[in-house]
């Protein structure tokens, strides 16, 4: 059935009229409605700076249960929106007006689609008789958004309101979620309606599938039982289907050594014994190696990124393809499949461990138990490490290290783009999922802190870190303030390493040390301070440059919970991510540290 | 390997749906060679019929993508072998008194029709399949063509079934 009615409301105002059937129908201006939609849909906070063409809006949200939070740039409201989707599992909201404001959310939306997080963004638009005509603050947002939305609709009557809205939160809460941004002229906020709820869905062309087919299901199941290399290759669709109870089921059950992406890591507990760590450009080297080896990948919510595969030609050549994911079209894009299977990763999941519970039943499953010992000794040779720098400077990666040792397992982590990313990724021990937030798919620096801010605001008795560089913390360290006056409380760990690390680390490996553009002066000029800038946003600015003082300020920082807090960790300006397989090469070339490829013993080939 | 492929999507009648699709295809650098986009006799429903050259493997991909448009409802190729192809042309050629007879010769040969005539030129309206509209041309070509204007392609499967009767409104997905 196409059509469809969404849940009962949230909560039902005393003034509505309402029927017995739980029925709402009240007059309202279309902005009033629109915040009576989001009250329903059982919003708890938007995050959004108001404009002339969303005006209109602002006023009934004045009143509303709806809790407005104040940003800087739209950017932190759309990057809120996704820390607070993130760490929570709902929908996150951002609101911006029309022309400049839309557009400053684009970055945002952009990066909420390349990572399937499941926001809404409500824009204020010019009035719909200034529609294409160039009106003061007129862009046509629907048209810049197309490519990086899931959908956006184009509000044309108030009376749509409702049905638009409701179908926004389903759109990006369910199937493959991602990004809807809904377009509201001035003059539908202002006009007279009726506000009516439940609305009918009405989504013809929308059908996510969910449920696997099973006779997929079974041809997966017997592959795996006969498989003597296999690997779960789990990916962030496992966090998003809320399925890291049967990932571990499923692990425990077989005995198969799990790999998890950048944006699984959390997915699967980094203590378990059955952990590789993390595949792909920076990658530890039992990871990688796996895939390599394997012969059979069980690719679980992910899509065979460029930043895990490498060259796909080479990558992982002995192994066949069991792919499970939600959005068919994520289903043999890169790496053909030999066992497809669309659906749900936590409906897969069960489905596939009853059928393997059956087939053990009946027979032995392949002996992995070699396959187990290779990849033991790979781990052992190769742990993840890192050596101090030359220069008597601090390391960022024992930062990252202690920060970790320091927090508790519910500590929800937010990282920026870069060199402190990777070491975020390698060296903070995730237990749990929803706990590693970053910006995976776009690469978008700056998305630290505002993540930082909507996680908190969705998780406000956890302790929420954004370990960030000193580049990105530059590009949106002002949501600072909201955070100080909002009483949110985050914890920002600056990476401070005078430089754009990463773009660094590649010009020291590809361009003959020639550091053109990257130097950003935050060591030699120290411009910006960034202690005092964090005093001046209302935080507490602290700053670590010796290993012996980093846990007494890590300590110092987490007693402080009544204001954000930012310590600038001065570390090495030289220090690199490894392992790292070149952009473009086979996983077969990773090397472990520079110059160095991990020597296998021949026997392990 | 590289072929001629004609989609045919039913999508929502909505603003915007058209360049949502075609978006799809130029997002990946490649050309449309015919589009026809009408209502159907359901008119929130419209029906694009989309001629494309690529390869299977990325036509495939564009297929699942477009499959994830919120409007699109409805994707189905259409064979050649199991479909009625047709397009339509209009040509105006240059005429004189002379050149009339052989002219109106080759309409009645195409089985095309004249809809416009003046002293110095006619028009022609023809319709069928690419080989027949392509043959006409080269033969009105000799006595010059002023102005040719092509529709895109509209096709539909041979037999009983519909592809708008048979849409998701009616089926439920058994699972």
């Amino acid at each position: 059935m196409a059509s469809q009615t969404i849940a009962t409301p949230a909560e039902t105002p005393a003034a509505a009229h309402q029927e017995d059937t739980g029925r709402i129908a009240e007059p309202a201006t279309g902005a009033k409605s629109l915040v009576r939609a989001l009250e329903c849909m059982g919003v708890e906070v938007v995050f959004g700076i108001p404009g002339g063409a969303v005006l209109p809006l602002y006023d009934p949200l004045f009143d509303s249960t709806v809790r407005h939070v104040l940003v800087r740039h739209e950017q932190g409201a759309g990057h809120a929106a996704e820390g607070y989707a993130q760490a929570t599992g709902k929908v996150g909201v951002c609101i911006a007006t029309s022309g400049p404001g839309a557009t400053n959310l684009v970055t945002a939306i952009a990066d909420a689609y390349m990572d399937s997080v499941p926001i809404v963004a409500i824009t204020g638009q010019v009035a719909a008789a200034l529609l294409g005509t160039d009106g003061f603050q007129e862009a046509d947002i629907c048209g810049i958004t197309l490519p990086i939305t899931k959908h956006n609709v184009l509000v044309t009557s108030a009376d749509d309101i409702p049905q638009v809205i409701a179908e926004a939160f389903h759109i990006a809460s369910t199937g493959r979620p991602g990004p809807v941004l809904v377009d509201v002229p001035k003059s539908v906020l202002n006009a007279e309606t009726t506000f009516i709820w439940p609305p009918q869905l009405d989504l013809p062309g929308y059908r996510p599938v969910t449920r696997p087919h099973l006779k997929q299901v079974r041809e997966a199941a017997k592959l795996i039982h006969s498989a003597q290399k296999p690997v779960l290759y789990v990916g962030g669709g496992v966090i998003k289907a809320e399925a890291a109870a049967e990932l571990l089921e499923i692990a425990e059950l077989t005995g198969i050594p799990v790999v998890t992406t950048l944006m699984a890591r959390g997915a699967f507990p980094d203590s378990h014994q059955q952990h590789l760590g993390m595949p792909g450009m920076h990658g530890s080297v039992p990871a990688v190696t796996a895939l390599q080896k394997s012969d059979l990948l069980i690719a679980l919510g992910t899509r065979f990124d460029d930043r895990v595969t490498g060259d796909l030609g080479s990558f992982a050549p002995g192994a066949k393809v069991i792919h499970a994911d939600i959005d068919p079209a994520e289903i043999s894009k890169n790496r053909t499949a030999d066992v497809p299977i669309v659906g749900d990763c936590k409906e897969t999941l069960r489905e596939l461990i009853s059928a393997l519970q059956v087939l053990r039943g009946t027979s032995e499953p392949a002996d992995i138990s070699p396959w187990i010992r290779q990849l033991k000794g790979w781990s052992q040779s190769f742990p993840l490490g890192y050596d101090w720098p030359a220069d008597g400077s601090l390391s960022p990666q024992y930062v990252i290290e202690r920060l970790s040792a320091i927090s508790d397992e519910d500590t929800i982590w937010c990282a920026g783009v870069g060199q402190h990313q990777m070491w975020a990724a390698q060296f903070v021990a995730y237990e749990k999922p929803r706990t590693w937030l970053n910006s995976g798919g776009a690469g978008t620096m700056g998305y630290a802190v505002p993540a930082a801010m909507g996680a908190k605001v969705g998780q406000p008795e956890r302790t929420v870190w954004a370990i960030d560089g000193d580049g990105c913390f530059q590009m949106t360290n002002q949501e600072l303030a909201t955070c100080a006056i909002e009483g949110i409380p985050i914890k920002v760990a600056v990476i401070n390493n005078g430089n754009l690390g990463m773009v660094r680390q590649w010009q020291t490996l590809f361009y003959n040390s020639r550091y053109s553009g990257t130097d950003l002066n935050t060591h030699k000029l120290r411009i910006p301070d960034f202690v005092a800038l964090a005093e001046a946003l209302g935080c507490v600015g602290l700053r670590c440059e010796s290993k012996e003082d980093v846990d007494s300020i890590i300590n110092q920082a987490m007693q402080i919970n009544d204001r954000p807090v930012v310590i600038d960790f001065t570390v090495g300006a030289d220090a690199q991510v490894w392992p790292m397989v070149e952009a473009g090469k086979s996983n077969d070339e990773i090397q472990n540290a520079r110059d160095m490829r991990p020597q296998f013993d021949a026997d392990d080939v | 390997m590289k072929s001629t492929r004609t989609l045919s999507v039913l999508v929502e009648n909505k603003p915007g749906v058209l360049s949502r699709v075609a978006g799809l295809f130029s997002r990946r650098g490649f050309n449309i060679d015919s589009l026809a986009v009408g209502e159907t006799e359901h008119p929130e429903m419209s029906r694009m019929t989309i001629v494309v050259s690529v390869e299977d493997a990325i036509l495939e991909q564009v297929t699942k993508q477009l499959n994830k448009l919120i409007h699109v409802i409805k994707i189905v190729e259409l064979e050649p072998t199991n479909s009625v192809q047709r397009e339509l042309i209009l040509i105006k050629v240059r005429v004189d008194s002379h050149h009339r007879a052989p002219v109106l010769e080759i309409v009645e040969l195409f089985r095309s029709k004249v809809v416009d005539v003046n002293p110095d030129s006619v028009t022609i309206e023809a319709t069928g399949t690419r080989p027949k509209l392509e043959a006409l041309i080269e033969a009105l070509e000799p006595f010059g063509v002023r102005e040719l204007v092509q529709s895109g392609m509209v096709a539909v499967g041979r037999g009983p079934r519909s592809m708008t009767t048979t849409t998701p409104r009616a089926v439920d997905r058994s699972a």
